[in-house]
This record gives structure tokens, C-alpha cells and sequence, in this order.
């Protein structure tokens, strides 16, 4: 481990940046910390906090002009990883016959900075998914090859995070090519480093920093602890799969699903939801044809449409499936929960539907006498502003 | 080039702005491709040179609120092959469809001198009450792109790409963080169909709901969520009464906030 001040971090990012890396980070746009283009550390929300509770984000000024003092905004990885919008091939009619021309993959290369450790978690997923057996998503595989993560631990959990309840957090696991915690010490900033791949270690070696105490490694132990407390939201986990499976025909659903707009928002913040749908699109005389990858969502009606019709007619059964794949079915098909704990979907819900609220009630419903699942520090909403 | 006849586009306008059918004068860069697909063969807005029907492709901009185009209507429908109606008006009776929650006559006792020479309907309705339509293709004004697509679909003999699901879909691919989470603002983009491209939201604006009602729209759950904001019912009544108000859930939302005790269906 080693120590890195505010000018060795911004070396980080011309290193990077002369290694050819479009190097990706957190900056603020439009009241929210989106992930963008960065070009040096004074891109990053430099003295940004936010507040987030369901149904809302605030972005807030605070002094001690840190770098990564926020959770996670509306914006995850898989914009880069897996973009909204694909070309997936072109094709054209030629002497009778179709030809078709295949779309060059990008070579661009990305260098994701302050990925949290259930973003982290996230793209371990999308790895495990599109990278597998003989399911290879090619453009994925593209992104993913040239791909420098630089994690950052989590020491000022969200309300609505939860991610000890998934285990992905908030200190990093494996995935990093380098992981930093931003830490204060008799004021000095700066960031606790530490390398998780070969590529890490040498950007390391470049940048030239001096090793840290192990008084400082100790005391950083400590609050990587002490955060994992003060998660604003949990989820018991144990047994839910199962729970889940036989909630098919649980009335509670109807309930839980009242207020769903199935507006798909929740599935576009999600880090892990992946789901996409392919259309061809042609050119007025019929000649030429691209076929194109689009991200879906399981709450769309065209997304269950078979011969005969849309399959997931109600909100009910949307909101249902997503909840109950995310949480569930997942773990058969793909090996782990589909859910990371980032929080998001409940945050970023335009009406504040809590997938931890609704998780602990099938819990509570089982064992009404145990500890529920807990919905804490909710606030009184603010008062909106009409459109007209 | 082998010399085919060009399949004919005509273009008839009821009760609108004009501004749906300009989307097709609009597409600038593809027009000359459309032309080249082909023969526009009736479009008084571009040309005062008419072609006699039949007609492969019509585009029906308006909706319809006299005696007159309520009869008209039919005869444009026997001319055409594939009738398609355009924009708000003629999909839901656009913003003229106010007066089928009011007493049309008082607006004309107000509004002209001489009331007795106005022949209107007390409603203002879209095409599809009247006549068979092949597809409606929403918006106030429509997306030209997507005018192109559908075109290029009744052209192509496929389906028409138009999705149906929420102006969230568009706005989070947009990477456009949400007005309601972000600010508090009140957006309708949640129970409105896509196809504007999530413009104003992109500029910090919340949703009008100018393509309607999204396939499988919650209006009551937004409305309610709205109401817990602070928003009164006469608020939330001018909110669903814009250029969809007489969509359906639209417009049932905006007619349960005005009886005393909205309850959902």
C-alpha cells in the first residue's frame, strides 16, 4: 500500500491518458454526479456530497473539498461496458444476394475511475455472463479486454445503499487494477493505493509514491469497518431466493406493485440489468439494413410480446419478474444474486418504490417475530415544484 | 435504374397546426431520399400540383371537430391503401379536445360575433373514431425520424419500430439524470410513450406528455405521488389536460382529480 497526494493523482490520470485511455470518472452535470470524460482531478466532484433517499438525490456542497465523498449516481458502468445503442451489423442487397458487413468493434480503451465496490461487484456479473462458456459477447469482450479499473472504497455509505446485506461492499473485492481510500489525516489529503493487477502495480511503480504507516493502514481498517455499519438500508438475504420462488401467487404483490409506473427506470440504473432488444432498421428503398442493439427493460410490454401477444400484460407481473429474477432466479441461472446493493433503483424510482421494503416483507410475513429487515432514516419528502 | 411507379404519398390536413405535416418538409437531409422512394402525390402544404388517388400511403394530420371533416374523413379513407394518422390531434384530439370537457357552444358565444355561422362539433376527436387507421404515430409536433420509420415500414412491408413504452427509457439512455429524483419537478415522462427523444428533460424541463399515454400508463400512482408533493387536484387536472388530454388514461386521470374523492379504477 502505498500513499498518493492530490498531484500523484493527477499524474495518475495524464498516465493514463498517455497510454492511450479515454479515462472515464465521476463529475457533476445537471444536480447529479454523472459518470463522464475526466481529464484531470479537478473534473471530479471536488467538495460534492449528496443526499439520497427514495425518490430522491440532492447534491450538497460540503468544505473539506474531498474527491469521492458521494454514493453512486444515476449513472453506472455498463453505459461504457454495454452502451445503450449498438450497432451489431450492417447488410445490403447486392447481384440478388444479402451481404452483410460486420461492425468493427471499438478500440477505444477505458479507464473507469472511482468504481464502488458494488459496481466492482456488478461488473464481476457482466463478466461472469458475457464472457463464459460459449456466450461470448463480442463487443463486451472488446470493451472489457483494455479495461483499467481504478476502485474506490466506500468510507460514508448512502441511505439507500445496502451493500454488506449483498457482500459486495463497501471495501473492494477482486476485479481492481488499483483501489483507493480517500482519506483526511491532520490535514492532509490523500488516498490510501493499493494494486490488484500487474498493470496496477506498474502505474504504481510510475507514479512513485511513498509507502503508507501501518498506523495509517490500521486506522483506514478501522472505518472501512465502521462504514459498513452505517448502511442505510439491509436486506436479509437468507432464505429470500427460496421465499421469493414461492411468491408466484402472493398477494402481497398486488400491494407492493400499486404505485409501479413500469417506466423502466429502476432496470436502467440497475449496474447488473442487462437486457436488450435487437432491431433491424432499413433505409426507404429497402436497399440497405443495420441491425441494432438497444437496451429493454422487463417492464416494457414489447419486451414479453410472443406470437398472439405481450406475455406480462400487468404491472403486477413486470414488477414481479424483476423483483423476483433480480433477487431469486438469478442465482440459478447466472450463480449469484443479480442484486449488488448499490441502491440505485430505489433513489432513482421517480416514485420511490424500495426493493429492500419490499424484500423484508415477504421476511416478515415468514417470521413475523424476527428482526425485520430494516428501512431506516427516512425523510419527509420535499415539495415539488409543479410543471405549469 | 429500371423505371418502377413509385408508390403515392398524399398528405390531407382536419383540425391541427400544420406543424406535423412540416416534419416531412423538416427532414431536409432525407427528403431527397424520400422523394426518390416516392411520388408525393398530394401535399397542398409543399405543392398546389395534385395527383388523383388512389393513394398507397395517407398521412392524416388533425383531428376532427365539424360535420364537414367527420364526412370527409370517410372519403379520404376510400382513396387510401394505408392510412396512417400524425400527431396529437389526430390521435387523440390534440389541444382542442379542451372543449370536450366544457360547453363548446359558450366558447363560440364568446369567442365570434356571429355564433350562428359556426358549424362545429362539441367534441374534437382523433381519426381512429371515425375510420379504420393502420397506425397512429403519436406527438405534439411527431418525431420526424420517427415519420421516417414508419414510411419506411408501410414501404418495406415491416413493422414500424415505434416503441411504446416510457419517455424514461429515452431520458436514462440519454444519460439524463432524473428531474423528479434530481430537483423535485413534476414530469409526466413516467406514464408518457417515448419517441421525443426525452428532449425536455434534457433541458431541465419536466415531461408534458406531447406523444400520450405510455402502453400500460399508471397516471393514478404518478398523480398520487404528485399529490403527496403538494400538488393539488386542480394542478394535477391542468398536468393530464395538455395536447393528450382526451388520451384515455389521460384523461380519466384529469376527470377522477375533479370528482371529490379520487379513487383508483
Amino acid at each position: 500500500m502505498v500513499l498518493l497526494d492530490r498531484n500523484t493523482l493527477n499524474q495518475m490520470f495524464e498516465a493514463l491518458a498517455e497510454s492511450g485511455f479515454t479515462v472515464i470518472g465521476p463529475t457533476v452535470r445537471d444536480n447529479a454526479i454523472v459518470l463522464d470524460r475526466v481529464n484531470s482531478i479537478n473534473d471530479l466532484p471536488v467538495g460534492w456530497t449528496d443526499d439520497q433517499e427514495r425518490g430522491a438525490y440532492r447534491l450538497k456542497q460540503e468544505t473539506a473539498g474531498a474527491f469521492f465523498n458521494f454514493t453512486n449516481g444515476p449513472h453506472s458502468w455498463k453505459r461504457f461496458l454495454y452502451p445503450p445503442q449498438l450497432t451489431l451489423f450492417n447488410a445490403r442487397r447486392r447481384n440478388g444476394d444479402i451481404e452483410l458487413i460486420p461492425e468493427k468493434p471499438t478500440d477505444e480503451k477505458f479507464a473507469l475511475i472511482g468504481v464502488r465496490p458494488c459496481d466492482l461487484a456488478a461488473i464481476g456479473i457482466h463478466d461472469r455472463i458475457f464472457l463464459k462458456d460459449h456466450h461470448v459477447d463480442t463487443d463486451y469482450r472488446e470493451r472489457r479486454k483494455n479495461l483499467f479499473i481504478v476502485a474506490v472504497n466506500c468510507l460514508n455509505p448512502g441511505n439507500t445503499c445496502f451493500c454488506t446485506s449483498m457482500g459486495t461492499g463497501p471495501t473492494a473485492g477482486t476485479g481492481y487494477d488499483l483501489v483507493l481510500t480517500e482519506l483526511f489525516d491532520e490535514d492532509q489529503h490523500h488516498f490510501l493505493a493499493g494494486t490488484g493487477s500487474v498493470a496496477g502495480t506498474k502505474m504504481l511503480e510510475k507514479l512513485s509514491a511513498p509507502p503508507a504507516s501501518p498506523a495509517l493502514l490500521h486506522h483506514c481498517d478501522e472505518m472501512l469497518k465502521e462504514a459498513a455499519t452505517k448502511m442505510g438500508r439491509n436486506i436479509r438475504t437468507d432464505e429470500l431466493a427460496d421465499m421469493l420462488r414461492e411468491s408466484f401467487d402472493d398477494p402481497y404483490w398486488q400491494e407492493a406493485s400499486a404505485a409501479c409506473l413500469s417506466c423502466g427506470n429502476c432496470t436502467m440504473v440497475c449496474p447488473t440489468c442487462f437486457c436488450a432488444t435487437v432491431e433491424d432498421v432499413t433505409d426507404l428503398t429497402g436497399e440497405t439494413a443495420t441491425r441494432v442493439r438497444r437496451w429493454d427493460s422487463c417492464f416494457n410490454g414489447e419486451f414479453s410480446y410472443i406470437h398472439g401477444g405481450i406475455l406480462r400484460q400487468s404491472t403486477l407481473s413486470r414488477y414481479r419478474q424483476w423483483v423476483t429474477h433480480k433477487l431469486s432466479s438469478w442465482e440459478e441461472q447466472f450463480g449469484s444474486s443479480g442484486c449488488v446493493g448499490c441502491g440505485r433503483c430505489i433513489t432513482w424510482c421517480p416514485v420511490g418504490i424500495d426493493i429492500t421494503e419490499v424484500a423484508g416483507k415477504f421476511w416478515e410475513k415468514k417470521y413475523p417475530s424476527r428482526k425485520k429487515a430494516a428501512t431506516k432514516r427516512q425523510q419527509p419528502r420535499e415539495v415539488l415544484i409543479p410543471v405549469n | 435504374m429500371k423505371s418502377v411507379k413509385k408508390p403515392k404519398i398524399a398528405v390531407w390536413k382536419f383540425a391541427s397546426c400544420d406543424g406535423c405535416q412540416l416534419s416531412l418538409l423538416d427532414c431536409e437531409d432525407e427528403l431527397l431520399d424520400v422523394v426518390g422512394a416516392v411520388e408525393i402525390a398530394y401535399f397542398l402544404e409543399a405543392s398546389r400540383a395534385t395527383i388523383k388517388g388512389p393513394y398507397n400511403i395517407s398521412l392524416v394530420e388533425g383531428s376532427i371537430t365539424t360535420p364537414h371533416d367527420a364526412e370527409r374523413i370517410h372519403r379520404v379513407r376510400r382513396v387510401s391503401k394505408h392510412l396512417i394518422a400524425i400527431g396529437a390531434c389526430a390521435t387523440a384530439g390534440g389541444i382542442q379536445a379542451l372543449r370536450n370537457f366544457a360547453d363548446v357552444e359558450q366558447f363560440t358565444r364568446m369567442v365570434y360575433p356571429n355564433p350562428q355561422y359556426i358549424s362545429t362539433l362539441n367534441k374534437s376527436t382523433p381519426i381512429s373514431d371515425h375510420i379504420k387507421v393502420d397506425f397512429e404515430l403519436r406527438g405534439c409536433p411527431i418525431n420526424k425520424y420517427q415519420l421516417l420509420e414508419v414510411i419506411n415500414a408501410f414501404l418495406n412491408e415491416r413493422q414500424p419500430l415505434i416503441p411504446a413504452y416510457s419517455v424514461c427509457m429515452e431520458c436514462k439512455q440519454a444519460g439524463t439524470p432524473c428531474l423528479m429524483v434530481s430537483r423535485g419537478a413534476a414530469c409526466l415522462g413516467p406514464v408518457t410513450q417515448a419517441g421525443c427523444g426525452a428532449i425536455c428533460p434534457a433541458h431541465q424541463r419536466g415531461c408534458f406528455g406531447c406523444y400520450g399515454p405510455k402502453e400500460a400508463a399508471n397516471p393514478f400512482a404518478l398523480a398520487e405521488y404528485f399529490k403527496g408533493g403538494g400538488i393539488n387536484d386542480e394542478k394535477l387536472v391542468r398536468l393530464f389536460r395538455g395536447f393528450n388530454a382526451f388520451a384515455d388514461p389521460f384523461r380519466q386521470e384529469s376527470e377522477r382529480r375533479q370528482s371529490p374523492e379520487p379513487v383508483r379504477d
